[in-house]
């Protein structure tokens, strides 16, 4: 049984905005098969007494105070944006018109 | 736009049964955003409160507010949940420009606090347990400008402007289990859950609540299912409903409508749907023909979160007084009606009056003072009680000024007046505009004189023994006086002159 199929990989690439031709969804969900089942096998020699973790350090409860510290002024902020307008980042139609 | 077609309320819950599920956003006070430094200040110039962190630039690391993390505690106690021993934050990723990251930071599978219930009480006094699913942290988004349309709306709108400096500002999402059983007082339940949290929201010192200002945001998800049956029907998921108020009404409105399409052989779609203020109708957004799919995964560049369960129970310790229990403890004390207590509570004067009391004014003067001149002035200028321009200990010392008879209601009002219009505390409103009771029998003596003069038939009448006409002389003297005598004093000279006994 495979780890992931054409139309999840399809699926997948819908939701992360990617567009992919016929040809690249057989390649790319051929390559994350592999991928998946390599990592499978992670979870085959990892026994009951390991515990599933999301992070590779053995940490919990790292917090700061509620102190204010200095933010970037609205220069620094937006001098990476594609577009501005109105000291704010424009960004193109939301809705299309079919909405 | 589409007519759409209602049943009767009264018709809709004959057949139906509605099942209700409330989702409560609360923008929790801190100074600085859930997972950087940036301040939370309101109204500061756009794009002036974000870092690499909030705008999600590459190599920047989140770090949890602590104050963050110990409201959303305190707000699960306050819930009566079960506080996780152990929970992450996970990633719900979409694509919307809101979040410059891509994804809002949340929790998924883990909340902070899960399985509790808070007891709500109706107009009536009727108390409804509302069941509590969960309640977790994550963090606002940006705000969105929409640029070519009309009034500012989304659709037809050719771009649009952000300003991040509200995402990443900390959120807890509060999220009630199906709410059942209530029939025909749903709507009722509805607002008055959301008012009962707004009231603990704001006891707990976690956040100001203010629904006007978006601190607090509801949506209201609503199903019909006949009479009888177990199972739910479909439901639709209201967005922003942002006054107590619109809670009510967009729950009635959401059961005229749903009764309406089942009754007539059709099909609730599951969809988003917008609430509008000026007529309390509801209408459709998004229709969900997929289950989201946010690929949730737990956020690999925060550690977990695990209160230590000394400092759960610390801060269950210092949780203040339920504000049901309060309400009733101190409708009790002031000896006033279930009604009389909801138009306090409505009129958000709680407060001001047990701080007026604790200042040393007596508790029916308080009430008198707040719930009179007070909120009309409140209501005349569009302002909270709380934002009047006049303290607790202020309205005391007028209602000490009158017990002590140098004042009466009417110059005391012109004082509480005065007040507000910045003229200083009420001593110096009493000097300046010279609003002393004129109680001295020499400067009373020549008005009630000009009175008795002036009132020969009145005079007849009271000398023939029909003593209660002596209040039409005592209006006399307080029409020539302005006001300012003291009508006790007046009446006493009054009689005294004309060898009456009182």
């Amino acid at each position: 049984m495979p780890g992931i199929t054409r139309e999840e990989v399809a699926h997948l690439a819908r939701l992360a905005r990617l567009e992919l031709k016929d040809e690249e969804l057989d390649h790319f969900a051929g390559q994350l098969d592999d991928i998946i089942g390599a990592v499978a096998r992670v979870s085959e020699v990892a026994d009951q007494d390991v515990p599933p973790t999301s992070h590779p350090l053995p940490l919990t409860n790292v917090m700061r105070a509620d102190e204010v510290r200095p933010s970037l002024t609205p220069e620094q902020a937006l001098s990476g944006a594609p577009a501005q307008e109105q000291q704010r980042f424009k960004v193109p139609q939301i809705l299309g018109e079919e909405s | 736009m589409t007519v759409i077609d209602l049943v009767s309320y009264e018709d809709a819950l004959a057949t139906y049964d509605p099942v209700m599920g409330l989702e409560v956003h609360v923008e929790l006070g801190t100074k600085t955003k859930m997972f950087c430094g940036c301040s939370t200040e309101l109204g500061a110039p756009a794009n002036s409160q974000t870092c690499p962190t909030c705008l999600g630039l590459p190599g920047a690391l989140p770090v949890v507010n602590a104050v963050g993390v110990e409201s959303a505690v305190r707000i699960g106690l306050a819930l009566n949940c079960e506080i996780a021993e152990w929970c992450r934050f996970a990633r719900k990723n979409y694509f919307y420009p809101d979040m410059p990251k891509n994804f809002q930071t949340s929790q998924y599978d883990e909340p902070i606090a899960y399985n509790g219930h808070l007891d709500v009480q109706l107009a009536d006094g009727e108390v409804f347990r509302v069941e509590i699913e969960r309640a977790h942290m994550e963090e606002d988004t940006g705000k969105s400008t929409h640029i070519g349309g009309a009034t500012g709306r989304i659709h037809g709108a050719s771009h649009s402007l952000l300003d991040y400096n509200r995402a990443g500002i900390p959120l807890i999402e509060i999220v009630t289990k199906p709410i059942e059983g209530a029939g025909e007082r749903a709507p009722e339940v509805a607002r008055a859950y959301v008012a009962e949290l707004r009231e603990l929201i704001k006891a707990l010192g976690v956040s100001d609540a203010r629904m006007e200002m978006g601190q607090m945001r509801c949506d209201v998800n609503l199903s019909l299912r006949p009479k009888g049956r177990e199972k739910f029907g479909t439901r639709s998921e209201t967005k922003n409903v942002n006054s107590l108020r619109s809670v009510e009404r967009a729950a009635r409105f959401e059961i005229q409508r749903h009764a309406a399409v089942l009754s007539s052989g059709g099909t609730i779609l599951q969809e988003t749907r917008h609430f509008h203020e000026e007529d309390g109708s509801t209408t459709s957004g998004r229709i969900k023909e997929e289950a989201e799919d946010y690929r949730y995964f737990p956020e690999p560049d925060l550690v977990p979160v695990a209160p230590p369960r000394e400092w759960v129970e610390e801060i269950r310790g210092s949780l203040p007084e339920l504000p049901r229990l309060r309400r009733n403890r101190l409708r009790e004390e002031w000896d006033v009606s279930e009604h009389d207590m909801q138009s306090i509570l409505n009129a958000g004067a709680i407060d001001p009056i047990v701080a007026t009391i604790d200042a040393g004014a007596p508790a029916d003067q308080a009430r008198k003072w707040w719930m009179g001149e007070l909120a009309r002035n409140a209501n005349e200028t569009g302002r909270a009680l709380d934002e009047l321009p006049i303290t607790p200990a202020q309205v005391a010392r007028v209602a000490e000024l009158v017990a002590a008879g140098d004042l009466n209601d009417k110059l005391a009002r012109q004082v509480i007046d005065g007040v507000l219009a910045g003229e200083g505390d009420p001593d110096t409103v009493v000097d300046k505009r010279g609003l002393k009771v004129v109680s001295d029998d020499g400067a009373l003596g020549a008005a009630v004189d000009e009175a008795i003069a002036g009132n020969a038939g009145v005079v007849e009448k009271i000398k023939g023994g029909k003593v209660a006409a002596v209040g039409a002389l005592v209006g006399a003297v307080m029409k020539a006086t302005r006001g300012q005598a003291d009508a006790a004093r007046a009446r006493e000279l009054i009689l005294e002159k004309l060898g009456v006994e009182g």
